[in-house]
């Protein structure tokens, strides 16, 4: 078996891992490597030909490809080595050592002393949400309909319906409509979008398809290729009004309907997972409930835009290489960070307090969408800091940073109605 | 064309009498109206190697899974066929289900299914921790066993057709030729077949088969069962196969272990005229909800990763049933062939062309039958220096395509080119778990079209789910 030794290693080249096997080198790694299954570093954005990248952290709108590749010209620069089209099968947390398959090598045994995870997520499927129906050809999550179109110049379908208002569902709704297919209707669940707003603008409203909130689809038919969807809205309990479901004619059914963070090498490795976000409880650090075990980007929970990625992920490269270094600041205390009012998650769910004073991004969602908010963070009844927000969306990312030094104990996040 | 016997369909049971004659000088050719072999109801079923403790005694149906079982010991070591003899439990947790017990015991006595055991509710549930804690006591059926349906089907196929049995997929039967009271003819869609034999093992066209040569006395009624399959690592697991004692109307929803690690639930039982609608419904998926809790309380079905849907040929009047008939020679009618039917099917294989036998067929025996059949090595089982050996031999060992069940290009290849080998993206995943896994071929499957392509020399449209019509995708986007 072939043996490699780094300093760092970082599993996945996507958005999340480039930045933090940059930032790693930047704080003064000395031996930093990207593992990527893929034949290419990029990730997911390979195939996110669109812009509406890079806006917060470039000011600027670039493409996906743009995007990644401001970080790969550095990967390059920096000389940060780079493992292609090998899929790791174990993590040894322990003995932090990286097991993958690789066409050239065989299998490669990779000895590090820090470890990033930035596996990134995977798309929730038809079967997930236990639509009934037979089981034709022409369903397709909206990332895997995204990859053949994108990446390998090939049609999915002429007539469509796409269930779910995600980001990615609403960017296939406008790429096929480009590319000559009919997209139907949108079709979501809840009474409010889930993806972001500039995309339903962009994506849909741009293009006049038209979008059905608080819709399901019911029941898929078709023995070989799909023939139809019947759509039925829902009562307040999401239950289908099934004397109004409508038959709608289709020949692809795309499904966007949800990410989930793919955590196999993580749950392996038993590091401790967050029921909520299904991604590693991290601290503000972005390390793992393993030692020296970071984890970034999509796969501690997901985001809406890569830049907030970027940023947390170079949080845990340049912790990953302080960790390699031996020079991580050492624990005074660790305190939790609370979910308050209308507030589902809080990453970093910890922080731990040292002598130095950090400055931590608290990224969060909202449950329900409200006008007129105030996000707060809070010790107690001391407040640390506040926002006020026009609306909040659970599909939009909330944001407040504080700084350890003024922690007293743990931190609640709240969202409050405007006074 | 011309063959001395031509058995219609390449379900289970065909591909099993297929085998079997291939063990004879005597030309075989097995016809199917799907792309691939066990492409209906023996690729959707509970993939349970039934001992027959629960038949009615003394028919046919109980004599013969009751001798297949034993069978497979043999059988699945030959065919490199993955089987494991998990044990099924049988818990009682009321007074009117525990009183059935001994009725139970004293009929598998009667099927001669003899090593069924009595077991304590604690003994159960130290065996099945899991199991509803009311359990009173139970049975244990220790010879019950899973199995991988697709792979049993396939290595029986295989192993028919590298003894010289001839497969002719994708090829509907739509008239079968008598003349003089003897077989003479299968008109299929590719082409007339002459034949001394015509073998029907149609499963649920059977009566259609059948009514060609005017012998369908009797109606096949499609009887639905919907499962659910949940992910590897789902929270609330069980070791056995976990029935309901059943009741006079139906034999019950189970729960069990599949041969690949993932749990399955279900199934329903709904007569249906429909032969094609294998559609999961609400109402159906809710049922299975609603009575495998009472087995298995904490049962967490949001960790399913797939629902699907297969359909029972049973037979109205019930039963199975093996046909030959004195005014038409070379004709062999098999129907009722139900939800044991994957069981049974190796002891099938074996009644036929005994009865073929002893009624004047005169097959010789081969001296040169090829009894082995290897599968592809499956590099996820295997430990860490074989799995560096099969890269350093095979470097497409080490492109894992499908990330779920980490399937590398190097099985995708083999299951595409190896004989009667897989043309569309469900015949791939039926062969090596390509896009089986939790993500359902949404990563893999778009890589599996381009390989499908690659390899069979098409255009990705031409590439199809299963059988034609079944277009994965529509052309080019732009050039």
């Amino acid at each position: 078996m072939y043996t490699m030794e780094y300093d760092v290693v970082v599993i996945g080249g996507g958005p999340a891992g480039l930045a933090a096997a940059v930032s790693a080198k930047e704080e003064g790694a000395d031996k930093v490597l990207i593992i990527e299954r893929d034949n290419a570093l990029g990730g997911i954005l390979q195939q996110c030909i669109h812009p509406g990248f890079g806006l917060t952290r470039f000011k600027e709108e670039l493409t996906g490809p743009e995007y990644y590749s401001r970080f790969t010209k550095k990967v390059a620069e920096l000389g940060v080595d780079v493992l292609l089209n090998a899929m790791v099968l174990e993590v040894n947390d322990e003995a932090k050592q990286v097991l993958c398959t690789n066409s050239e090598y065989g299998m490669v045994c990779v000895q590090a002393k820090s470890i990033v995870l930035s596996m990134g997520c995977r798309e929730r499927t038809r079967a997930n949400i236990v639509v009934p129906g037979t089981r034709p050809a022409g369903l397709y999550t909206a990332g895997s309909a995204q990859r053949l179109v994108n990446r390998q110049n090939i049609m999915v379908g002429k007539k469509v319906v796409i269930l779910g208002s995600g980001d990615i569902g609403m960017i296939m709704a406008r790429r096929m409509t480009l590319e000559g297919a009919e997209v139907v209707m949108v079709v979501e669940l809840m009474d409010y979008l889930a993806g972001l707003t500039r995309n339903r603008v962009q994506c849909l409203d741009d293009f006049g398809i038209p979008l059905k909130l608080a819709h399901t689809i019911t029941k898929i038919e078709g023995n070989e290729r799909v023939t139809g969807v019947y759509v039925a809205p829902v009562d307040e309990n999401k239950k289908p009004i099934l004397e109004k479901e409508e038959y709608v004619p289709c020949d692809t059914v795309l499904f966007s309907v949800g990410l989930i963070p793919e955590n196999e090498l993580s749950k392996k490795a038993e590091i401790a997972i967050s029921p909520v976000t299904n991604g590693p409880v991290v601290n503000q650090q972005m390390q793992t409930s393993k030692a020296g075990i970071f984890a970034c980007g999509n796969v501690v929970h997901v985001n809406d835009l890569v830049d907030n990625v970027s940023a947390e992920s170079e949080t845990a490269g340049r912790f990953a290489a302080r960790f390699a270094m031996g020079n991580l600041p050492s624990v005074v205390k660790e305190i939790t960070c609370q979910t308050g009012r209308n507030v589902r998650y809080v990453c970093p769910q910890k922080i731990s307090l040292s002598a130095e004073n950090e400055t931590v991004n608290l990224y969060f969602r909202v449950l329900t969408p409200e006008f007129g908010a105030t996000l707060v963070a809070k010790c107690g009844d001391k407040e640390l800091t506040r926002k006020k927000e026009i609306k909040v969306n659970p599909g939009e990312m909330c944001h407040l940073t504080v700084d350890t030094k003024d922690i007293t104990g743990d931190l609640t996040v709240e969202v409050l109605k405007e006074d | 064309m011309k063959t001395d016997v031509v058995i219609i369909g390449a379900g289970a049971v065909g591909c099993a009498i297929a085998r079997e004659l291939s063990k004879y000088h005597v030309k075989v050719t097995v016809v199917d109206k799907n792309e691939d072999v066990g492409g209906d109801a023996s690729k959707s079923n509970s993939a349970i190697i039934h001992t027959g403790y629960d038949a009615s005694p003394g028919t046919l149906e109980s004599q013969l899974v009751v001798a297949a079982n034993p069978m497979y010991d043999e059988i699945v070591k030959d065919l490199d066929v993955p089987f494991k003899r998990i044990g099924a439990i049988l818990p009682a947790f009321t007074d009117e289900q525990f009183e059935q017990l001994p009725a139970i015991k004293e009929k598998a006595f009667k099927n001669h299914v003899y090593d069924v055991e009595y077991k304590s509710g604690a003994e159960l549930l130290e065996m099945e921790p899991n199991l509803n804690p009311e359990v009173k006591g139970g049975l244990y059926i220790p010879r019950e066993s899973i199995i991988d349906p697709f792979i049993l089907v396939q290595a029986m196929a295989e192993n028919a057709a590298a003894n010289g049995a001839e497969f002719l997929l994708g090829a509907k039967v739509t008239d079968i030729k008598t003349e003089n009271g003897k077989i003479k003819s299968v008109v299929t869609e590719k082409g007339e077949i002459e034949t001394q034999y015509v073998i029907n093992s149609a499963g649920l066209y059977c009566d259609e088969i059948a009514a060609m040569v005017g012998k369908a006395d009797y109606k096949v009624v499609a009887r639905k069962g919907q499962f659910y399959i949940l992910d590897k690592n789902t929270s609330c697991q069980v070791n056995h196969i976990v029935l309901p004692i059943p009741t006079k109307i139906t034999k019950g929803k189970l729960m069990c272990p599949t041969i690949h690690g993932n749990m399955l639930v279900g199934p329903t039982a709904e007569d249906q005229e429909s032969k094609v609608d294998k559609s999961t419904t609400a109402e159906g998926l809710l049922s299975i909800e609603k009575d495998v809790r009472n087995l298995i309380p904490n049962v967490n079905l949001r960790d399913t990763i797939t629902q699907y849907c297969g359909l029972r040929p049973n037979r109205n009047p019930e039963g199975l049933n093996f046909n030959m008939y004195d005014d038409l020679a070379g004709y062999i009618n098999l129907s009722g062939v139900r939800s044991t039917g994957l069981t049974l099917s190796v002891a099938m294989g074996k009644y036929v062309v005994q009865q073929m036998l002893m009624h004047g067929a005169g097959f010789v025996l081969k001296d040169n039958f090829i009894k082995e059949r290897k599968g592809i090595v499956k590099f996820s089982e295997q430990p860490l220096d074989v799995q560096d050996a099969l890269i350093r031999e095979n470097p497409l060992y080490g492109n894992v395509i499908c990330r779920c069940e980490t399937i590398t290009e190097a099985e995708i290849m083999q299951a595409i080119h190896r004989p009667l080998g897989a043309k569309s993206v469900d015949a791939v995943k039926r062969r090596v778990r390509a896009g089986m896994g939790r993500c359902q071929g949404g990563f893999c499957g778009p890589k599996v079209i381009e390989i499908l392509a690659r390899e069979l020399g098409c255009a990705p449209e031409e590439i199809n789910k299963h059988n034609p019509g079944s277009y994965m995708v529509t052309g080019r986007s732009r050039d």
